[in-house]
């Protein structure tokens, strides 16, 4: 069977597994972009806290993908909880160190200027400090994104969903005859993916950060 | 000074403004962590309503800090702030800077917001309804020379330096705060910028009557600007606080002198306008007389010279008893064209400049259309400077007196009321 006539005759199941792929991916960088912010705005006025939160999760990144959530699965147990666990992990790093490097960027003239004209701690931050920060956030959201997209195929290791199961398949069933496009399928379809996530990011920047402080 | 009847286009606010407030300082102290001596040691000073203060000193000498201290963006370790009466050091410090205009350096300016976005950011804060800050922000933008239409919706990045300086300085003034803090908010722009933005804040500050403290280390912009004046050194000590005129004719000591630098005399020329100063009368003609009448003024008069106006009286010529010998029945190649005049509204320094550049040592003073209005020369001007100068040395006399009495007044207070203060002058 040639690669087109697999994807022909399993379209319906890989469409599924490219839905669900894109549905972790999409779930797991909202938790993570929710918290990455959190942590960077907890964290970046002072110097200690904001190197240790880029440290933890720097950390957390250089433990293998594999170890990870095989580690998690005595604790959280097979299937959808390990792969939302780890994602969120492994996308915290960029997202944590671009909030607290964008916040801590913000000219402190301007932050002077804000209190001055008697705004208050929060009106600061959301209406000031977070928006000027946002472009540098952004990307970190990007690079999560992208990175995410190749570490949630090794979800399926714990029965978890997505485009990774195909990849297994293939991977343990070498030499019949449709591994090939089995992992071949899985493969690209991730880089579609990808590539169709950081389209939407463009977009997204383009309605999200404004006119004037657009590059 | 509230115009009654605001023409179209002008600021209506102008009509209701209040005037501002007075400031308070009271043994003001700041003592940084870390640091043995203090960054503002026990600062008294009053500051009356509608007033324009200019802070000036070396750098380092505390004068932000002090004025930093008065919105409270740094808190004072001890002493008290009373604005209006009122004392302010335990107030929340956020309600009680959307009382206090602050315009700083660089305009600070949020570059992802629109001019007009920034201008409403007070306003809106305050609980201003849209409508109401929409129509305001076209008041500030028209009170600052800004057109609205065109300007309303451009960011930061799209003006000049001078533009967002005034696009801050509007910011600043939006919400109609009685106290107005400027933290060298000239000090970033060309100097010909600077000195368009020095006079259209003297034009706002006699429109709106606010009580200014303005921080500069530049003390001809200090001159230019200040009511009053305080030198500042080290540690915000006030070497003195007066008139631009006192503290150029009558420095306190070594320091303040060697602040107002050489030339004291010339920069006072700088503070008188031509107007405050006597313009005596010239001979003149008009353009339209009789050749003949003219001969005859030039014979029969005092002088050997009149001053020959165009049919808009306007000054035209110097013409000479001489000129007019070789003039030979037509003017109009007779006499030497005036090639330059001063307002009534020149400083006399300007009216200086032009006497020295003319080689008769005198200059035409013309009215608002450039009308002929009556003449300076070297004479009046040196007798006029002298006569300021004389009255000035009186009046600092007087107020020397008040001033060592005010010093004794505040050793007494340094001895009672900060003493934690003087250990660090030992050191």
């Amino acid at each position: 069977m040639s690669f087109w006539e697999y994807l022909g005759s399993r379209h319906e199941q890989l469409l599924a597994d490219a839905y669900q792929h894109a549905s972790a991916v999409l779930q797991c960088m909202v938790v993570a972009t929710l918290l990455g912010v959190v942590i960077g705005v907890l964290t970046y006025r002072s110097a200690w806290a904001g190197d240790l939160a880029v440290t933890v999760t720097a950390t957390l990144l250089t433990i293998p993908s594999l170890a990870l959530i095989g580690l998690l699965i005595p604790v959280t147990g097979l299937g959808v909880a390990p792969t939302v666990t780890a994602l969120v992990l492994y996308g915290l790093l960029p997202i944590v160190r671009n909030a607290i490097v964008g916040l801590r960027g913000v000219d402190p003239s301007l932050v002077d200027a804000a209190k001055g004209i008697g705004m208050s701690r929060p009106a600061r931050l959301l209406r000031v400090e977070l928006p000027l920060a946002w472009p540098p956030i952004l990307t970190g959201i990007r690079v999560a994104t992208q990175m995410l997209m190749g570490i949630a195929a090794i979800a399926a290791y714990a029965s978890g969903p997505g485009l990774g199961n195909e990849i297994f398949r293939g991977i343990s069933s070498l030499g019949s005859a449709n591994a090939l496009n089995q992992v071949l399928a899985g493969t690209l379809g991730i880089v579609v993916l990808a590539l169709l996530f950081d389209a939407v990011y463009v977009l997204i920047g383009w309605l999200t950060i404004p006119r004037g402080i657009r590059a | 000074m509230p115009e009654p009847e605001p023409e179209p286009g002008t600021v209506p606010a102008a009509a209701h403004a209040v005037s501002g407030a007075a400031i308070h300082l009271e043994n003001l102290t700041k003592r940084f962590p870390g640091s043995s001596a203090p960054a503002v040691d026990c600062v008294n000073m009053e500051i009356r309503a509608g007033e324009l203060v200019v802070f000036v000193g070396p750098s380092g000498c505390g004068k932000t800090t002090t004025m930093k201290m008065i919105n409270r963006l740094i808190e004072p370790t001890s002493g008290r702030i009373r604005i209006d009466g009122e004392d302010v050091t335990g107030m929340d410090p956020v309600r009680l800077r959307r009382k206090i205009g602050y315009a700083i350096q660089q305009s600070g300016l949020f570059p992802h917001m629109t001019v007009a976005q920034n201008i409403a950011l007070v306003p809106r804060m305050t609980g201003w309804s849209k409508a109401r800050t929409g129509t305001r922000v076209d008041e500030m933008l028209d009170l600052v020379g800004l057109d609205p239409g065109e300007f309303r919706a451009r960011y930061p990045r799209q003006l000049s330096g001078g533009q967002q300086q005034r696009v801050g300085v509007a910011r600043a003034l939006a919400a109609d705060p009685p106290v107005l803090l400027m933290d060298e908010p000239f000090g970033a722009v060309d100097p010909i910028t600077r000195d368009h933005l020095q006079d259209e804040l003297i034009r706002l500050q006699h429109e709106l009557h606010k009580t200014i403290v303005f921080v500069t280390h530049d003390f001809d912009e200090a001159i230019k600007l200040g009511d009053r004046i305080a030198v500042l050194r080290e540690r915000s000590h006030i070497a003195q606080f007066d008139t631009p005129e006192a503290i150029l004719t009558n420095p306190a000591d070594d320091f303040v002198s060697g602040f107002v630098g050489a030339g004291a005399a010339l920069k006072r020329l700088n503070l008188t306008r031509v107007r405050d100063v006597g313009v005596s009368a010239f001979p003149t003609a008009t353009v339209d007389d009789p050749l003949q009448s003219i001969f005859d003024q030039l014979r029969t008069g005092t002088t050997n010279e009149v001053l020959l106006l165009d049919r808009h009286r306007r000054p035209y010529k110097w013409l000479r008893r001489g000129d007019l010998m070789r003039a030979k029945g037509s003017l109009a190649r007779a006499g030497t064209l005036v090639h330059d005049t001063v307002t009534r509204d020149a400083t006399l320094r300007d009216a200086l400049e032009a006497v020295l550049i003319d080689n008769a040592g005198r200059v035409a003073v013309t009215g608002r259309r450039g009308e002929y209005e009556g003449v300076v020369d070297m004479e009046t001007l040196m007798n006029s400077v002298h006569e300021l100068l004389e009255a000035d040395r009186l009046d600092a006399a007087e107020h020397q007196h008040l001033l060592e009495e005010q010093r004794s007044q505040q050793t007494r207070q340094e001895q009672e009321g900060c003493a934690p203060g003087e250990p660090g002058e030992e050191g």
